[in-house]
């Protein structure tokens, strides 16, 4: 899967990259890989499917995105940065005392964050919770909830997708960015998740699989959930390449989280990006 | 107790379109009418209390005030990073009604002996503690909780206690109530331990003529500071009686309250409670009261000491 996954860059998802780099450096520590593999995935629920107002970041028609793996904040604090929910300048705070903008994204300081995560394993029970509301006072947001592949190992995650499927919450859509490596080593190495597909498909999901880093794709599957009447909860499984964009960095667990960037790195990070 | 708790939450859920009722697998027919009536906002979601958690955050989040119902230790241990993170953390207004705080399960073993839950809950930010002391103290108080805004664990305790309660109290979430004025000697006690200081300030008037009071604090957090500031200075003895370890428990708050506000009064305290051990015993919740000392003899006989 992992070759097929070689989606060249264009120059806005260099941009968002930009940012998080950014940060990254002016922090000189972050969830390198974590947030890069995300990116396209956000891009696109941003750019092309969900509805936002940066103006009033609690609209009540707002679609509801819940970075389940927080860790992969500095993705989703530059599409909302992008999207004016905050000024750029905030990414020279990154990680400073009293910046908004901490290592794990925090819904009472950053306009836009929907919910607190960074403690894994949260973020679906949230949702399904969301999800139940939304339906309860008929409201036809949508909720789209992102979780990373080593985060499944939390058994919450299998708790909250029982009571998706005893509520039909066609509502709900579970992202995974399958990135295939968590913290300490590939994902299949530390506790594989394979048949992953067919967990989802017997827990009751419409499972489909897609390259996480082409955009006509995210964009097709995301809005296919969107517009079409399904009673069937949803699953994505995106196939992301860690540290992408970044040669050192794809597929290298080394870079889940980095700190101390050497002068070479900083050189060779910024030229991936002209 | 446990009934009244319920029945109140029903009651309150029929006005109030944003209560909702969350339990994970209780026993058949519980707040089967709620079911029946209100099936849009009754969920029961099976033995997975950490999504429970999460989902009444969730719904928190969109407006909703969820009760969430099961024993007291699945809803304290089993999904305590969620109450911390997801409840306290987004200070949302989910009410975690544990059923059998303390030794209510004696027979069933330490498994489901809620020993510690107020201990842990107590250090959590953001999270307040009711312990009611009788099934008229628990309506008053579930009644009250719609106006707060917080988390809130409010624990269920023994079945078919004794009412020491009357309506024309004032019950407030966050306010002590004076069972009894003191003289030399007062208990502050929580939760169904008010009625075993109650009888023992009884016993101890009539045997030694020594005046006792009887403070009850049905919130253990956040302490009414203002009540336990007025009758501190008055008294000579203090004993603070709780169902709970003394390890971080509703004496250790007093005496932390004690520390900072009072030190010079700090001496005066003691504690009554259950010692760092788990319970190695069956029985009833009764006979592990007097297993473990939290009875009228043995109040009496540490005022006495």
């Amino acid at each position: 899967m992992l070759k097929e996954l070689k989606v060249k860059l264009d120059s806005r998802s260099k941009l968002l990259r930009k940012s998080i780099v950014r940060a990254l450096f002016s922090a000189n520590r972050g969830h390198f890989g974590s947030s890069m593999s995300l990116v396209e995935i956000l891009r696109v629920l941003y750019d092309n499917v969900v509805f936002f107002d940066c103006k009033n970041p609690k609209h009540e028609k707002r679609d509801r995105v819940i970075l389940s793996k927080g860790h992969g904040c500095l993705a989703l604090y530059a599409i909302l940065a992008d999207k004016n929910f905050f000024k750029i300048k905030e990414f020279d705070t990154f990680l400073k005392l009293n910046s908004i903008l901490g290592g794990h994204p925090e819904s009472s300081k950053v306009p836009g964050i929907e919910a607190s995560t960074g403690a894994l394993g949260h973020g679906l029970p949230l949702a399904v919770g969301i999800a139940l509301s939304l339906k309860l006072k008929k409201n036809n947001s949508k909720v789209y909830v992102i979780l990373g592949d080593g985060e499944l190992n939390e058994g919450s995650n299998w708790e909250a997708m029982m009571s998706v499927k005893k509520h039909k919450l066609d509502n709900l859509k579970i992202i995974i960015d399958y990135n295939k490596i968590q913290s300490n080593d590939f994902v299949k190495n530390v506790l594989d998740l394979e048949p992953l597909n067919k967990k989802f498909s017997s827990f009751g999901f419409d499972v489909s699989e897609v390259n996480g880093h082409s955009i006509s794709e995210l964009k097709k599957n995301f809005l296919n959930f969107k517009n079409k009447k399904t009673k069937k909860s949803s699953v994505t499984i995106c196939h992301t390449i860690k540290g992408k964009g970044f040669k050192e960095a794809e597929n290298n667990p080394n870079w889940h989280h980095r700190n101390s960037f050497t002068k070479d790195e900083v050189k060779i990070i910024n030229k991936s990006l002209l | 107790m446990r009934n009244k708790c319920l029945d109140t939450i029903y009651k309150l859920a029929q006005n109030n379109k944003k209560i909702i009722f969350i339990g994970s697998d209780l026993g058949p027919n519980v707040l089967d009418t709620f079911k029946k009536k209100i099936p849009s906002r009754f969920f029961m979601e099976g033995v997975s209390e950490q999504a429970i958690v999460g989902i009444a955050a969730g719904m928190a989040m969109e407006g909703y005030m969820p009760f969430v119902n099961t024993i007291s230790t699945f809803l304290t241990r089993r999904c305590y990073e969620q109450i911390v993170i997801d409840l306290c953390l987004h200070n949302l207004p989910v009410k975690l009604v544990g059923n059998g705080g303390g030794l209510v399960y004696a027979p069933l073993g330490p498994t489901h002996q809620a020993i510690e839950d107020i201990s842990i809950m107590r250090v959590i930010p953001n999270m307040a503690i009711v312990a009611p002391c009788d099934s008229i103290e628990m309506e008053m108080l579930v009644k009250d909780s719609v106006n707060f805004k917080s988390p809130l664990y409010i624990r269920i305790a023994k079945g078919g206690e004794d009412i020491i309660s009357s309506k024309k109290e004032k019950f407030k979430i966050g306010k002590g109530i004076l069972k009894k004025k003191p003289g030399k000697i007062l208990f502050i006690s929580t939760g169904v331990m008010t009625q075993i200081a109650l009888k023992a300030a009884v016993e101890i008037e009539k045997n030694k003529k020594l005046k006792c009071g009887v403070l009850h604090m049905a919130t253990i957090k956040p302490l009414d500071e203002k009540i336990l500031s007025l009758w501190i200075p008055r008294v000579e003895k203090i004993i603070t009686i709780e169902e709970n370890v003394l390890a971080g428990g509703f004496g250790s708050s007093i005496l932390e309250f004690v520390s900072t506000n009072f030190s010079n009064h700090a001496g005066k305290i003691s504690r009554l409670g259950l010692q760092d051990q788990f319970i190695d015993k069956y029985g009833s919740q009764d006979e592990l009261f007097k297993d473990n000392g939290l009875t009228v003899e043995n109040l009496c006989n540490l005022v006495l000491k």
